[in-house]
């Protein structure tokens, strides 16, 4: 159940690591496809919190090429349709992910992100 | 009303590893029901519970899925195993509408608490440490930094968590009003949920 609407709030959070820590990159990752309600009123409530750069480099990584690379100012249904996709759809359900700064690895597996640290880890 | 949770999927050996839900997960999701029509008016975008759940066991989400039967929304759901909020401190700032800790609020040794969660094991549930604050203690620090404008806390504690100067504390610190939405007794227990919320929210 990692989708991209939950990898768009997730930074490395190990010792030392707080700057380029976010957004952690794919790796080997498998990917579901499983509809979801389509819901505008939300979506357009969330955009605000999304990092946008992330969520569309998230997106093209994983193959999806349909969100433009500048937020738009004027939202339509396609890209509100589009957007639903992309956050809500695409699952990924093993591989794991990668801090971009530290390297640390989390993995992910039955869907399920593991970000616990080890003691040593620790910030 | 929301319908009791069905169980039947879990095997002997879940019950070893991971804390079913008890009289503490009941007086929760009352708390949530209790408080629906405030929920619902907050459209929330963004909710976030912090649980003791362990892996992918359905019910250390159960507060999401009351959530979203009582708001009427298609909440999508996630669950990441991590520690409390860490990964998400970053980027989650004043964005939660709805935060919820059902905490391990048991008065125990700090020690006890300390190797619970070091060896992840099931005592990590409820070993809370001196005053069974210890594991709460660390979230109500990051409280402040998470709660969007209109945002919601709901907090489970019991009686020996001192929950007077709990509030006194977010107030104070945080300017974070509470009141206590239920309280309960439960065998030995006498059960609270707490809701924070800022001062002169719009």
């Amino acid at each position: 159940m990692v989708r991209l609407i939950t990898h768009n709030l997730l930074a490395c959070h190990a010792k030392g690591c707080t700057t380029n820590n976010f957004p952690l990159q794919f790796k080997d990752v498998s990917i579901e496809l499983r509809e979801a309600e389509f819901n505008a009123d939300f979506l357009k409530g969330l955009l605000p919190r999304i990092e946008w750069k992330a969520l569309v480099d998230a997106a093209r990584q994983l193959g999806d090429t349909s969100l433009p690379l500048e937020q738009p100012e004027m939202v339509d249904d396609e890209f509100l349709k589009n957007l639903h996709h992309v956050l809500l759809e695409m699952h990924i359900e093993e591989g794991a992910m990668v801090c971009p700064n530290c390297s640390h690895v989390y993995a992910i597996s039955n869907g399920i992100p593991n970000m616990l640290l080890s003691e040593h880890e620790i910030a | 009303m929301i319908p009791t949770p069905d169980l039947s999927h879990l095997t002997r050996d879940d019950y070893d590893r991971v804390y079913e839900p008890a009289e503490d997960t009941f007086i929760l999701l009352d708390a949530l029901e209790e408080d629906a029509e405030e929920l619902r008016a907050l459209r929330p975008r963004l909710s976030l519970e912090i649980g003791t759940g362990h892996q992918n066991k359905v019910w250390s989400m159960l507060p999401g899925y009351v959530l979203a039967a009582l708001t009427h929304l298609q909440i999508p759901l996630e669950s990441v195993t991590t520690y409390l909020a860490a990964p998400l401190l970053k980027r989650v700032h004043h964005a939660v509408d709805i935060l919820i800790f059902n905490p391990p609020y048991v008065p125990t040794y700090d020690s006890e608490s300390q190797e619970a969660q070091d060896g992840k094991d099931i005592r990590g549930s409820w070993a809370g440490g001196t005053d069974g604050m210890r594991i709460t203690d660390i979230l109500l620090e990051c409280v402040d930094g998470l709660l969007s404008p209109r945002g919601r806390f709901y907090l489970v504690a019991v009686k020996e968590n001192n929950i007077p100067e709990l509030q006194r504390r977010m107030r104070e610190l945080y300017d974070l009003e509470s009141k206590i939405i239920l309280q309960r007794r439960a065998g030995r227990e006498h059960l609270h949920v707490i809701c924070f919320m800022r001062n002169g929210r719009p």
